[in-house]
């Protein structure tokens, strides 16, 4: 069969004219989306992907399905952009509920006025990623709004992946006697991008941690099948996380302060801002919870997997105080860490 | 050397508590009730809480978390000035950032925010002037804060705005004095305090002259201290040697920051471009005499005090609050009736619930370690403790 040559682009900006539902728009999915995304589910342009369910049932037992909005400032960033931020925090959004991440859809809220070369940037981060991770976008949308109404650009993923038989991960499993790791340095992304945003003309050079942890994560599952719970520390940093298998599992979560990594420049940054590391936002790290007779050889596997390189044991779950974080400090005193309240606000001395 | 994991180092903690211990069951021997120490400055309380070196303290030694957190002190009054000033449709309210939750009798900040009000956060006043310098047709209102160890970049502000000829930046003066407030607390009929940590960072300003009197005056011990946690933990040992071997004095244990006659040039701006006001209305402490700063006559043209038609109302603290009596050391936060209960960080009624820096809101937050209140009724936040 003969295939029509695609459409393309000519305008340097986005115009109402490429949310219209005309010609424009139908130049710029096909020039920028799917031109870069190119794929057999994607290429006949219907209204929607069309998956074959023996392929997903060959793979495990549940389907898992994921949705996540994407509205970063600055689109671009030390260690990443919007665009692999996107795909990286859906990818993972399903691999830590144990899912094989497989399916991606893409939908962007334009602003008018937003340059297509920058439109192009993201889409070609999207497919990058989308490549790393093994997964194909088959879907998508695009708005434009008019300007004002939306900050350059909202990028929205939804992701479909298969949770193989006998993997069982729920925040509720932790057990006293779990050991309790994280995959690598902390609050790496939430201090590139404070970094960026406040202009606040520090020497320090931190890039976002953003990348997939599928990978990581099959390495863990392979080497440790009995993952009792796993979460990617996002918004509000590994404490949150914390905080949230601790609730869930009504135990106590006791994590050794001396042992949590930190890069230099994050740990200065944070010294300078008055903000604390570990309720910072990561994008490429995870706490993982494992029996305790399983620990070395979890961090021996995250340890080989490139994204795990600095990983390591951070405490351990024990029974009492219930539903509680407590660090240890370095001196033998211990106290309690909370969830935050509201934002975490840089302190004024 | 990074100048940071050297004062955190546990075998120089662990010497220092030793130390402390022998101290204090020295002077606890001819005594009927624990030693008080107050650390000033919420800096200090916000580091003990941080490091869990309460729970590390002997029993006869106690400390009282002082009103040094400029944030919590603010009246609601002069939350709701700067909230009427950010509303203005002109003008472009620029603060640090955790001002921006301090409730006022109405809203905070962050809500003026949100209901469309131009708030934003800035790491120095010198961004306010840069917001300033881009928005020739706006008016730029810093909201200014804090002890002495701001005040210097406040005072530089002005005067570059000045040099500058700029004329659509000015500042709500909120700034405060931490010696008319330390003077308030000696003072005070139900004193209990037998020491003070003095505050480093504002000492970095004004050097450790203007301490003298507590020694001389009161007869207390005084020593400025640093914020690392072996900091700390020499300062407390400093003072308890004092109360041991009978001395009184200002020492200095942060040498390697506050110089004995502080900094000239700062206390030069600060004198050209502030004076003291009569008197200071503190949140929790109620009226202090000479405790504020406002904007010279010669710099009016950047007060917004002067520049803006505010409300200007003073607003009670609320009745329930005991805030004052904790900050004196009368009472331990947990031993206030709303604690935990009407007064959550989430929902703070009194000055101490309000910031990090808090006693209220470290108890809160971090527990306390080994003394740490009984939480059992205590309402917990959603998802976790």
């Amino acid at each position: 069969m003969m295939r029509r040559p695609r459409r393309e682009v000519r305008d340097t900006r986005v115009t109402l004219a490429h949310g219209s539902g005309g010609k424009a728009m139908h130049d710029l999915i096909e020039d920028v989306f799917a031109g870069v995304f190119d794929n057999a589910a994607l290429d006949p342009l219907e209204d929607q992907a069309r998956l074959p369910l023996a392929d997903l049932a060959a793979q495990g037992d549940r389907l898992a399905f994921t949705t996540d909005s994407y509205v970063v400032d600055p689109l671009f960033f030390p260690g990443g952009d919007v665009g692999r931020l996107a795909v990286a925090g859906t990818v993972n959004d399903l691999a830590v509920g144990g899912a094989v991440p497989l399916y991606l859809s893409c939908a962007v809220i334009a602003e008018e006025g937003l340059d297509i070369a920058m439109l192009r940037r993201v889409a070609r981060s999207m497919r990058d990623t989308a490549d790393e991770a093994g997964v194909k976008v088959v879907t998508g949308d695009t708005k434009v709004v008019p300007r004002g109404a939306a900050d350059k650009l909202f990028v929205n993923t939804a992701g479909i992946g298969v949770i193989p038989a006998g993997v069982s991960i729920a925040a509720g499993r932790a057990r006293p006697g779990d050991a309790i790791l994280v995959n690598g340095t902390l609050g790496d992304h939430g201090t590139a991008i404070l970094q960026q945003r406040a202009d606040l003309g520090l020497a320090a050079r931190i890039a976002s941690d953003c990348r997939p942890l599928n990978g990581l994560v099959a390495a863990l599952l392979a080497a440790c099948p009995d993952v009792h719970c796993l979460r990617d520390a996002t918004r509000g940093g590994v404490a949150t996380v914390l905080n949230e298998f601790a609730g869930a599992s009504g135990r106590c979560l006791r994590v050794v302060e001396r042992e949590l990594p930190v890069a230099d420049e994050v740990r200065g940054v944070c010294e300078l801002l008055g903000l604390d590391p570990l309720y910072v936002a990561n994008e490429g790290k995870l706490v993982a919870i494992v029996p305790g007779a399983d620990a070395d050889r979890a961090l021996a596997a995250m340890r080989s997997h490139p994204a795990g390189r600095d990983a390591a044991i951070i405490g351990e779950v024990v029974d009492e105080p219930a539903e509680t974080v407590l660090l240890q400090t370095p001196f033998g005193g211990a106290r309690i860490l909370d969830m935050l309240v509201g934002e975490q606000l840089p302190r004024i001395c | 050397m990074k100048y940071v994991d050297e004062f955190r180092d546990p075998r120089k903690a662990d010497r220092l508590l030793r130390e402390i211990r022998a101290l204090a069951g020295h002077i606890a021997v001819c005594r009927t009730r624990p030693l008080q120490i107050m650390e000033v400055c919420g800096g200090h309380t916000h580091a003990i809480f941080k490091w869990g070196l309460e729970g590390l303290l002997p029993d006869a030694v106690e400390l009282v978390h002082g009103p040094g957190c400029p944030v919590c002190v603010l009246p609601m009054g002069r939350v709701d000035d700067c909230v009427a000033l950010a509303e203005h449709a002109n003008v472009v309210l620029a603060t640090f950032g955790d001002a921006i939750r301090v409730p006022g009798s109405k809203k905070s900040l962050l809500q003026a925010k949100a209901d469309g009000a131009d708030v934003r956060i800035v790491y120095s006043p010198l961004d306010a002037l840069k917001i300033a310098r881009q928005n020739p047709g706006k008016e730029v209102v810093f909201f200014a804060l804090g002890f002495e160890t701001t005040m210097p970049s406040t005072a530089f502000t002005v005067l570059q705005a000045e040099r500058e000829g700029i004329r659509n930046f000015s500042l709500l003066c909120n700034h405060i004095t931490i010696i008319a407030t330390i003077k308030a607390i000696l003072d005070s009929p139900e004193l209990t305090l037998d020491g003070f940590l003095g505050p480093g960072h504002v000492s970095m300003v004004i050097g450790t002259g203007p301490y003298r009197f507590i020694p001389e005056h009161y007869q207390k011990p005084v020593v400025v201290a640093g914020f690392e946690p072996l900091d700390i933990l020499q300062s407390l040992a400093m003072v308890l040697r004092q109360l041991a071997e009978n001395r009184r004095m200002v020492e200095n244990q942060y040498r390697r920051v506050v110089p004995e006659d502080g900094n000239g040039p700062a206390l030069a701006a600060i004198a050209r471009v502030f004076e003291l006001r009569e008197f200071f209305e503190w949140r929790g402490l109620g009226s202090i005499d000479h405790s504020g700063v406002r904007v010279r006559e010669s710099y009016a043209r950047f007060d917004a005090e002067r520049r803006f038609a505010l409300p200007g109302l003073k607003i009670a603290d609320p009745k329930a609050c005991q805030c004052g009596e904790v900050l004196k050391g009368v009472i331990k936060p947990w031993q206030c009736k709303v604690f935990g209960g009407a007064c959550t960080p989430e929902t703070p009624l009194g000055a101490l619930m309000v910031s990090s820096e808090g006693a209220c809101a470290a108890y809160y937050n971090y527990g306390g370690g080994r003394r740490r209140p009984e939480r059992a009724g205590v309402p917990r936040p959603a998802g976790g403790l």
